[in-house]
């Protein structure tokens, strides 16, 4: 069977009067396979929205060889348009129509039923603001409208543009589980966020974006593990002795400061048993290395999203 | 973990096309009619035009000239109280000074045989109209006196028809030159509008990844435009009749694909602005720039034979001309559309270029 998505060398170079030019997305390639659940991971004008367009066939890129479910997303095909749903980084709506009348035009277009449409405006709890014109709705609500909108034609790939970027953290924890839970259905999901720790709550594998390019592309486990940092452990200062410090820290880095012992250990667990045995637990506070560590590797500059 | 959807999607009704247009057409008519400020400007605008214009240029039929006699004046002994309303002044002074503040259309003085007429300059038309029945009146007065005299002399009549149906009533005139400007606005506006909408709310680029394809959606939007002219000009044309006295000829239903047709052209002309322009207000402003200069080089408020040359020579290239003309011709004069097919031929043209010139310069990639 195909890939779900095949990209190779994508180029597109945005040409303004006054901005000049902006190499958007220079060069990226990557394989997503059916089934998979599949992030795009990068700071503020990285090229997540530019690559993601092009590859839906919203924008034809410079250069560079795009296959969606195994054919071109260019020119418009309703057959492939048909297997795919789209949430856009901007939520777009028909003006003056209400949650329904908009998500049920949206299942006409997809020729899905009023039924499916109203379960998925229950999927994403907007059933109570039915009745609610689009434009009344809170930012975060407008967005759970678009991905309902987005899933009402019961697709196979689904596209989501940061799709929690307006959503309270309670939201955002039931928009997790809700892509999840498509994922789970057997559908392949892309997403793109600047939230790391969205991108390994949910994902497969990650790619991470910076200026128009793909630094890399793992698993979220993969990229810690292919790092090799070491855990950080921090505790109150003052319960244990220096030269106790220096032992305990067996030749790894320790810093301090702020009233705080920050020790860098390979064997977290030695090093927890004996802080334990001691008492000195106090303000103890155990850190792994993450995707924020792996990004400030992968492109040298710090995560700031 | 399997798909459920490969059965579903074979069960899919032919026709796909059809359905998507009819829920589109739908939803963007329920989003007009919800839109208040849409009904303003199509509906309400173009009628507040008719009340004022239509009292500005008078109220018709029934205003007789307002004669101010200065002294004795024994021609208007006759007069017809229906053509003339006659005040009495002590002298030319008074006179004048009253039709300086508008108070009468024209003086009379009679000097023995010679009968001078002053006609207001204050308001040059109706003391025009007042001066040219004053001389009617003392041509038959004439006429009466040479025939007392003569009386086996045969006396030329003159017998006016009167060009426009009768009564050149302001509102035959002004009615479907409002009509065509409020069509004008309506279209132009819209298409701008609408456009520029969708450059803000991507629209347009959620539904490119739809089924429907983007001809369908269109072809939705231009529907619901067409629909709202056919509706803007029958509350328009029920108005002026039933308010205001304008009489509608049987061959007024051929409004219909007129307006339709101007709509074509109006909407292109909108498409091209709403490509330029980025923001809503610049939106308004290059169409109020381009709609209101049309509306005044193309008698929509105004006869254009009586406009300076110039204008009239302008006029020529201006949609709203044609379509001023054409409603006139049919909804007012009667005529048959056989008579009004240049003007249909100016019309489908000027919207084929319009649309080619908009199709040209659009940048998709901006929706
Ligand atoms: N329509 C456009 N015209 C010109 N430049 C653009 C356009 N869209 C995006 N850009 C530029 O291209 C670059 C990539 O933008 P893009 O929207 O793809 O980034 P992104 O990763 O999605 O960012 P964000 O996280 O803020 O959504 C940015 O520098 C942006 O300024
Ligand atoms: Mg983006």
């Amino acid at each position: 069977m195909d890939a779900a998505i095949e990209v190779a060398d994508l180029r597109k170079t945005y040409r303004g009067r006054r901005t000049g030019e902006v190499r958007a997305v220079d060069g990226v390639s990557f394989r997503v396979e059916r089934g998979e659940f599949f992030g795009i991971l990068g700071p503020n004008g990285a090229g997540k929205t530019t690559t993601l367009e092009i590859v839906e066939g919203l924008r034809r890129p410079d250069s560079g060889e795009v296959r969606l479910l195994g054919r071109s997303p260019w020119p418009h095909s309703p057959e492939l348009t048909r297997r795919l749903g789209v949430q856009l980084q901007a939520s777009a709506f028909f003006e003056f129509l209400s949650a329904r009348e908009q998500i049920e035009t949206f299942a006409e277009l997809y020729g899905a039923s009023k039924a499916r449409a109203a379960e998925m405006l229950d999927l994403v709890g907007l059933t109570e603001h039915a009745n609610v014109r689009c434009e009344k709705l809170s930012g975060g609500q407008q967005q759970r409208l678009s991905i309902a909108c987005a899933l009402v034609g019961d697709p196979e790939l689904v596209f989501l543009d940061e799709p929690t970027a307006a959503l309270d953290p309670q939201a955002r924890r039931n928009l997790w589980d809700l892509m999840r839970g498509i994922n789970a259905e057997g559908r392949t999901v892309v997403l793109t966020t600047h939230y790391m720790e969205e991108a390994e709550a949910l994902c497969d594998r990650v790619a991470i974006m910076d200026a128009g390019k793909i630094k890399a592309v793992d698993s979220p486990a993969g990229f810690v593990r292919s790092l090799d940092a070491p855990t950080r452990v921090t505790v109150a200062a003052g319960q244990v002795s220096d030269e106790r410090i220096k032992e305990l820290a067996a030749g790894e880095a320790v810093t301090g400061g702020d009233g705080t012992v920050v020790f860098e250990t390979r064997d977290p667990r030695e090093l927890l048993t004996a802080l334990a045995s001691e008492g000195a637990l106090d303000g103890l506070a155990v850190r792994t290395a993450n995707l924020e560590d792996v990004f400030l590797h992968v492109t040298g500059r710090e995560w700031r999203a | 973990m399997s798909l459920d959807t490969a059965e579903t999607r074979t069960e899919r009704p032919q026709g796909g096309g059809r359905r998507a247009y009819l829920s589109l057409y739908k939803a963007l008519g329920r989003g007009w009619i919800r839109d208040r400020s849409q009904i303003f400007f199509t509906i309400l605008l173009p009628l507040m035009f008719m009340v004022l214009l239509a009292s500005v240029f008078g109220g018709g039929d029934t205003a007789a000239s307002r004669i101010v006699a200065v002294g004795d004046v024994a021609v208007l002994d006759g007069a017809d109280p229906e053509v003339f309303t006659v005040t009495g002044a002590s002298d030319l002074d008074e006179a004048l000074a009253m039709l300086r503040e508008g108070d009468a259309d024209a003086a009379v003085v009679q000097d023995g045989s010679t009968v001078r007429i002053y006609p207001s300059a204050t308001n040059s038309t109706s003391g025009a109209i007042a001066a040219g029945n004053l001389s009617a009146l003392v041509d038959d007065v004439n006429v009466e006196v040479l025939s007392a005299a003569a009386p086996n002399e045969p006396v030329l009549e003159t017998d006016i028809e009167q060009a426009d149906g009768g009564a050149l009533k302001p509102i035959q005139y002004l009615a479907p030159g409002i009509l065509a400007w409020g069509v004008a606005i309506t279209g132009v506006f819209g298409a701008a509008g609408t456009i520029v909408d969708w450059k803000r709310d991507k629209l347009l680029r959620r539904l490119r990844l739809t089924p429907a394809s983007v001809g369908t959606f269109l072809s939705a939007k231009v529907s619901v435009n067409l629909t709202v002219a056919v509706g803007q000009t029958a509350v328009f044309l029920a108005v002026a009749a039933l308010g205001f006295g304008l009489h509608l000829s049987a061959w007024t239903w051929f409004a219909v694909p007129l307006v339709l047709l101007g709509t074509l052209a109006f909407l292109a002309i909108g498409v091209v602005i709403g490509g330029v322009a980025q923001t809503s207000p610049a939106a308004a402003g290059l169409s109020n720039l381009v709609t209101m200069p049309m509306a005044f080089v193309s008698g929509a408020f105004y006869p254009l034979a009586l406009s300076p040359e110039w204008v009239q020579w302008i006029s020529y290239a201006s949609p709203m001309r044609y379509l001023n003309e054409a409603l006139q011709s049919v909804v007012v004069y009667g005529e048959p559309p056989s008579a009004v097919l240049p003007q249909i031929g100016f019309l489908a043209v000027f919207a084929a270029l319009v649309a080619l010139l908009s199709w040209k310069t659009f940048k998709f990639d901006e929706l």
